[in-house]
């Protein structure tokens, strides 16, 4: 059965083994295995950048595949990002308090580690006090489910009420963006008991593996993110090949023929929505430990119309697209952010990347929905002088979907 | 008068309220008749010390930068100084408080009327019991009217304060009673203060008592409790900290009352080693909730008035308690005026929008930057016409064409090609949103830029000290109406209305009708971002201009059209008012949180989006288009 | 995909050929940290514009070691753990020598955990809340007590005040001051009731109902006074709300302790005259060493452009730097820490701050009285005060201090002797 899959889908094994390669190379070269030729800030980078493909894909999956563009798909990944956060957290802190509080003449009572702990992680944002969502926070199998869950939970409900009001297309959209904005000023408080703007720091230093540099601990998330790439794309890969896949489109591509085919539109959509939710969930958790900090700015609303950017300029209906397109953007900021890209002098007047970068990014956008719909993933069909079934009409991208014809004469 | 300034040299030049009232009393006291004129010229800060000699002269800045010396005594010119010579005193705004105290006594009968608003804007200030016979002396002798009525106003609030006469308090009480003032309740206030005192047995009759407290109901126990341990009348309680460090002092020999050290990390080992502690008189023991009960019980807690006379505070707690009911209700205007104000600035943003995705259904994620494109070109219009009320004049329509050309180049260019796919109109105006942000940015780099509004929208509409709305809140409110009525006169009353209606509804249809698609859907979008930049200039003048302006507003204009109805003006106008209204509400229902009431908005708004999904005022029939 | 991996090989060649620099290696670099956009890009531009002056000037003086000193220009663009990433980045692929940055708090925390893992040396410029003591930050801005507590004393001393508005921005600045500030008023004997705490959002711009509760906190006959550490963009709608409402300062005053020159030159200051605020410095400070800063600045970036506290912070902290190095004979990180102790340096407004062993400075307080120009009237300055990282006035804080010289330690616990911990919280 699996072979069959593979075989029907052979780009899934190319991805793969793209990524294998990668990832081995990455090894190879970086500091603590190899070569010392990519610096840990690097490998970090690259750590991230996989985790920042695998969010992609959940994106890919309800926008590309499904048509809802969703505004809040950053808002799970970040929250999968609070919930390891949360762990990280209190361990490192427990082990901290531990041992300053062994050199004091009464060993202390379970209670007082408790409170010290509070002090100390809550102590910057004015409290003491462990708010009732830390409750599992000392359990790292609970938390890990919590990864898995709250977003998905966040996304169920949220989901079965705008789909079961037949909220769709753009209105959808503001709503997620509402709730991704709810939730941003939510956790930006300092009541919501997540340390507030401040957020969770320190995310990088694992609990018990004091003793592992970060090269090392770089390279294990590095891995860490490619096995979850592979495993996510495999199975985006498998929801979107089978009937499942085929229904979604439909929906996409005419919500009421579906329904009057007598599918329940809400429940393929419900069900989609949550998974990726929990796919978002899993990059987040796998992110912040590597970028090192989590705080309420990175859920802002401007964080998922990016990613909704990426995945437009990969290429959008295509996972490998969605994929290229998170690394490519994200990279490409980075370098010219990072005041690394030389400046064009034009005599009269000197081009600063780090001014002028956001100007060429957005001007992007507009050029590759305009021109280039497909995205960067269009480039292969090229290469490989693959073409869509000639229908009649012009083709709109995968979006515009059997609409076409029609819309494209009003 | 040199000689005095000399003698307290040091305080002066170092002033502080603390130390600074000898000096002060020494020149009033002086009975010279230059003593006004020192005090005033120190308190507009224009004594300046020569640091050559160290004598204070008043100094007048010239045209060429140095400075004209004066001599109090003599009033004659007596040099001219460089800056760098002399040193100018600065007295704090607390010294000059009180240098404007002592100047009451020699303003409130001076012939400048301004002179005698500043000694009684001082009485108002810091009133005292001194004062109010001064201040008696000079209501009849006032020629101003205005002036006169404000005397006897401070008169009535002295008289409450500081009146010996009980019968002139009491009397002073109720007619002043039913005044919004905050200056009165701040003299009633002060008389209902009270402290809460403990007695053991019953509390003497001859004290001016508010009320009596029950441990448990009035009074927390623990907060009674405490009020006895600090009146030395009970032990005190002791907790945990203290428990483990008296354990820490009687470790001997890896034990501590006879409990092995290592297992004290058990709440109950503790409690046992110290019981142990305890037995054998090493520590104190914690008094037991028994204990505590008896204590209390023993005990009277009463609260008791920090003002002696009974009488005064009966009429005090009266008269204040009418005014609050009625301070309640202003606030509830004052709530309403907020809230109204709050909508208007909704609607103001989010109007344009109602064109452009209301009429048109074209998403534009870039119409926040237009708004910043019209407070720019506000603060750009400033910087050439200094003056404020033609500059706003200007700016107004120069905003307007701005974005105008703005939005028409921007459908010209990009929505056009993606009237079909409106999810990628999202994207792609998204995209020009933050090439616009940034392009602010670098030509006017990130710091806040200064837009001043004409100084006839200073200052606020005052009905009384709790109901007050500021004027550019008016004017903007003002404004959002306008452009209300010119877009309802727009779509309704024009061929450009009708129109686009005409193209909205049915383009192939209205096309065959002799319309030019193009040219009107160039012509709305180009209207709706000429509206845009309009408000962009009003919300720049009472908020801020900065590249970022437009951010704040885009995804509650968003909300506001969302959740008005789309395509209907008069949803839009209730969608910023429900918006508006609601979280001036959560405000004030949880006023140390902005946040909070942003928040629990934009829930509030997800939700009630589920069960309304089209809005407030849906559109039915053929007009809602599907 | 192949595509993909020969981008990233590029980069990789371009960002990953990491040199070991050795102590004598020409040109020195010095990292600069400030975001240069997004949010705070409106405060972060000018240190970095600032930095690049000041390294500009040390070059005309012949440099540091007899190198050139280059400047590394980063943006960590607002987003904070960019701020990490970008450390990281400056410390172990441009290796440089010392970095010069940030601004929030939230944006130091996140910077710590790599600053601390790999030894590098920050100098961090702004006011702060201090409850921090890092081996590897030298805080150049003030702590709680060079700020908030002698403008506190302030209003209480010198303008009678008894009844306090603490309005802030809702983070951990304002958060924590406003807890120092609480408690120490408490100890003053204010009572709870007598201090009204509220927190609005990032860019807030609706103030009128804040406004509206504060000028109601006078029904109580007692004088109130306002203690803003509101950020940033949002002073400006406060202030203009405070204008309308036609507060003076002379009723209600209000002492700000983000807003500085820069704050104000967006905004019109004719209805705000007296209105406070407390700094470490203020540009209209008479000395010449400030004349001459300001004249660089002006011919540098313009002559509308005004200088403010936090770039006295980086002038201090730079030169300081300088003469450590210099001193040391090296730019080694713990050569260049171990000679910081004692570092002495005029102050812009005349005095001399001193490097402490805790990596603070002593430094004067000044406040000062908003002009109708947009600048400060100086009406109080003290003496040099000692920059402290543990608050005394939070009892868990009072029993800490800090001493990096003698004790090595930035967290040790005056009641039991010991060290709680090395490394810093985050």
């Amino acid at each position: 059965m699996k072979n069959s899959f593979l075989m029907r889908n052979p780009s899934t094994l190319i991805f793969l083994a793209a990524l294998a390669v990668f990832t081995i190379v990455v090894t190879a070269l970086s500091e603590a295995f190899g070569l010392g030729l990519i610096s840990t800030s690097f490998v970090k980078t690259l750590g991230k950048t996989l985790c920042l493909g695998l969010v992609a894909i959940a994106m890919d999956l309800v926008w590309g595949y499904a048509g809802i563009l969703s505004l809040g798909h950053f808002a799970f990944f970040g929250l999968g990002g609070y919930m390891i956060g949360m762990w990280l957290m209190y361990e490192r802190t427990r082990d901290i308090v531990i041992s300053s509080m062994s050199d004091a003449p009464i060993p202390p009572t379970a209670e007082e580690i408790t409170d010290a702990i509070g002090h100390q992680i809550f102590g910057v944002v004015g409290s003491s006090e462990f708010p009732l969502i830390w409750a599992f926070a000392d359990s790292l199998v609970l938390q890990l489910v919590l990864v898995v869950l709250v977003p998905g939970a966040l996304a169920f409900v949220f989901g079965w009420l705008a789909f079961r009001s037949r909220v769709a297309g753009v209105y959808l959209s503001i709503l997620t963006q509402a709730m991704t904005l709810a939730l941003s000023l939510y956790l930006f408080q300092n009541d919501s008991g997540l340390r507030g703007n401040n957020g969770l720091s320190g995310l990088q230093n694992l609990p018990g593996l004091e003793a592992a540099p970060q090269s090392v601990v770089s390279i294990w998330f590095l891995w860490a993110s490619a096995l979850a790439l592979g495993l996510g794309y495999l199975l985006a890969a498998w929801i979107v090949s089978g009937k499942f896949g085929s229904v979604i489109r439909g929906i996409r591509d005419d919500e009421a023929r579906v329904r009057f085919l007598g599918y329940s539109v809400e429940s393929y959509k419900l069900a989609l929505f949550t998974v990726t939710a929990c796919i978002a969930g899993i990059a987040g958790a796998l992110y912040y430990p590597q970028a090192g900090i989590i705080n309420p700015a990175e859920i802002a609303p401007i964080a998922s119309i990016y990613l909704a950017v990426w995945v437009a300029i990969g290429g959008r209906g295509r996972l490998y697209g969605a994929v290229i397109g998170a690394g490519f953007v994200s990279l490409v900021s980075s370098w010219f952010t990072g005041g690394q890209a030389p400046d064009i002098s034009l005599g009269f007047y000197t081009i600063k990347w780090v001014d002028w970068w956001l100007i060429v990014l957005g001007l992007s956008f507009v050029f590759v929905t305009l021109f280039a719909p497909k995205g960067i993933a269009g480039l292969f069909d090229l290469a490989a002088h693959r073409r869509w079934p000639n229908r009649h009409g012009a083709d709109l991208g995968p979006d515009a979907g059997a609409l076409r014809e029609r819309e494209a004469n009003e | 008068m040199q000689d005095i300034l000399q003698e307290h040299s040091a305080l002066i030049t170092k002033s502080s309220r603390m130390t600074i009232a000898p000096a002060i009393a020494a020149i009033t006291d002086s009975e010279l008749t230059q003593a006004q004129d020192v005090l005033q010229a120190w308190q507009s800060k224009d004594i300046w010390r020569r640091t050559s000699d160290g004598l204070f002269f008043r100094a007048e800045e010239t045209a060429a930068g140095s400075y004209l010396l004066f001599d109090f005594d003599t009033g004659e010119t007596v040099g001219e100084a460089q800056k760098t010579d002399l040193k100018q005193l600065k007295p704090n705004s607390g010294v000059r408080a009180l240098i404007g105290s002592a100047l009451v006594q020699f303003q409130l009968q001076d012939g400048d009327p301004v002179r005698r608003l500043a000694a009684l804007t001082s009485i108002q200030r810091d009133p005292s019991s001194e004062l109010l016979e001064p201040l008696r002396a000079s209501i009849d002798s006032e020629p101003d009217a205005d002036l006169k009525a404000q005397k006897q106003r401070a008169e009535r609030l002295l008289t409450i304060a500081y009146d010996t006469d009980e019968s002139a308090r009491v009397g002073a009480i109720s007619d002043m009673s039913g005044d919004l003032g905050v200056d009165l309740r701040a003299t009633l206030n002060p008389l209902l203060e009270t402290k809460v005192q403990v007695f053991t047995g019953e509390a003497p009759n001859a004290l001016n008592i508010a009320r009596r407290l029950a441990p448990g109901e009035d009074i927390s126990t623990k907060a009674a409790y405490d009020l006895l341990v600090t009146a030395n009348l009970a032990p005190a309680r002791i907790d945990q900290a203290e428990v483990r460090a008296t354990l820490g002092v009687h470790i001997s020999e890896g034990r501590v009352g006879g409990v092995a050290v290592e297992d004290l990390n058990q709440p109950e080992a503790r409690a046992r080693a110290y019981a142990a502690l305890v037995a054998q008189g090493l520590a104190e023991p914690d008094p037991t909730s028994a204990e505590i009960e008896a204590h209390l019980g023993a005990h009277q807690f009463v609260e008791i008035y920090k003002e002696p006379s009974q009488p005064v505070t009966t009429a005090a707690s009266e008269a204040l308690d009418k005014i609050l009911l009625k301070v309640g209700m202003n606030q509830a205007l004052d709530l309403i005026l907020d809230g109204l104000s709050l909508a208007s600035i909704y609607f103001l943003a989010a109007i344009g929008l109602a064109i452009t995705f209301g009429v048109m259904g074209v998403i534009n994620m870039a119409h926040g930057e237009f708004i910043m494109m019209g407070a720019y070109t506000g603060y750009v219009v400033q910087q050439i016409i200094p003056n404020h009320t033609v500059s706003i004049l200007v700016a107004i329509p120069l905003a307007f064409a701005v974005t105008f050309a703005a939005g028409v180049a921007m459908e010209r260019l990009v929505i056009r090609w993606l009237y079909n796919r409106p999810l990628e109109t999202l994207l792609a105006t998204f995209g020009i949103s933050i090439a616009l942000q940034q392009l602010a940015k670098n030509i006017f780099g990130t710091q806040a830029r200064p837009l001043t509004s004409p100084a006839w929208l200073d200052g606020a509409w005052v009905m009384n000290d709790v109901v007050s709305i500021s004027y550019i809140r008016i004017a903007i409110f003002i404004l959002a109406l306008s452009f209300l009525a010119i877009f309802l006169f727009i779509m309704r009353r024009t061929r450009l209305g009708l129109e686009t209606r005409a193209v909205t509804q049915n383009p192939r249809m209205a096309a065959s009708m002799g319309i030019n698609p193009n040219r009107v859907n160039m012509l709305t979008f180009g209207l709706g971002s000429g509206i845009a930049g309009v408000a962009g200039v009003a919300i720049g003048l009472f908020a801020k201009v900065t590249s970022e302006l437009g951010n704040d507003y885009i995804v509650q204009s968003f909300m506001t059209v969302v959740v008005g109805g789309v395509g209907n003006i008069w949803g839009t106008l209730a969608g910023a008012a429900m918006i508006g209204f609601l979280q001036k509400g959560i405000e004030w229902f949880n006023p140390s949180n902005t946040l909070a009431a942003q928040t629990f908005m934009i829930i509030f708004i997800i939700i009630f989006i589920q069960f309304r999904p089209r809005g407030i005022i849906a559109l039915k029939g053929r007009a809602a288009g599907d | 995909m192949k595509f993909l991996n020969s981008t990233l090989a590029g980069t990789i060649a371009l960002a990953g050929l990491a040199v070991p620099a050795f102590a004598a290696d020409c040109p020195i670099k010095v990292g600069v940290l400030h975001s240069l956009s997004g949010t705070m890009a409106i405060s972060e531009t000018t240190l970095k514009d600032t930095m690049l002056m000041l390294i500009e000037q040390q070059n005309a003086k012949g440099g540091v070691l007899g190198c050139e000193l280059e400047a590394v220009v980063v943006d960590p663009a607002s987003d904070w753990p960019l701020f990490a990433e970008k450390a990281r980045e400056l410390l172990s692929v441009h290796e440089v020598d010392v970095i010069f940055g940030n601004w929030t708090s939230v944006s130091r925390k996140s910077v710590l955990p790599v600053i601390e893992e790999l030894n590098g040396l920050l100098f961090y410029p702004v006011q702060y809340e201090g409850e921090e003591s890092s081996k590897n930050v030298f805080y150049t801005g003030a702590a709680p007590n060079q700020q908030a507590i002698p403008a506190t004393d302030y209003f209480i001393d010198e303008l009678g005040v008894e009844k306090f508005a603490l309005l802030g921005t809702d983070y951990v600045y304002p958060r924590t001051t406003n807890n120092i500030l609480a408690s120490y008023l408490k100890s003053k004997g204010v009572s709870d009731d007598d201090i009204f705490v509220n927190y609005t959002p990032f860019g807030h711009s609706d103030w009128s109902k804040i406004v509206a509760d504060v000028v109601a906190l006078g029904a109580d006959g007692k004088k109130v006074g306002v203690i803003s550490t509101i950020n940033g963009d949002a002073n400006i709608g406060f202030y203009k709300e405070l204008a309308a409402a036609g507060i003076s300062a002379d009723d209600i005053p209000v002492v700000a302790f983000s807003v500085g020159e820069e704050e104000l030159s967006g905004l019109d200051t004719s209805n705000l005259v007296g209105h406070l605020a407390a700094w470490n410095y203020f540009q209209s400070a008479e000395a010449e060493a400030n004349t001459a800063f300001i004249d660089a600045w002006k011919i540098k970036m313009g002559a509308e452009r005004v200088t403010n506290d936090p770039m006295e912070a980086h002038y201090i902290g730079f030169n300081m730097w300088v003469n450590a190095a210099t001193a040391a004979g090296s730019i080694d990180v713990d050569a260049v820490r171990a000679s910081m102790y004692g570092q002495e340096f005029p102050n812009l407004t005349g005095g001399t701050a001193v490097m402490l062993p805790n990596h603070h400075l002593a430094k004067p307080v000044l406040i000062g009285e908003i002009q109708a120009d947009g600048q400060f009237d100086i009406i109080s300055q003290t003496t040099e005060v000692p920059g402290d990282a543990w608050t005394d006035f939070l009892p868990e804080s009072a029993v800490l201090m800090s001493d990096w010289k003698d004790l090595g330690c930035g967290m040790y616990n005056t009641e039991t002797k010991t060290c709680v911990q090395i490394l810093s919280n985050y």
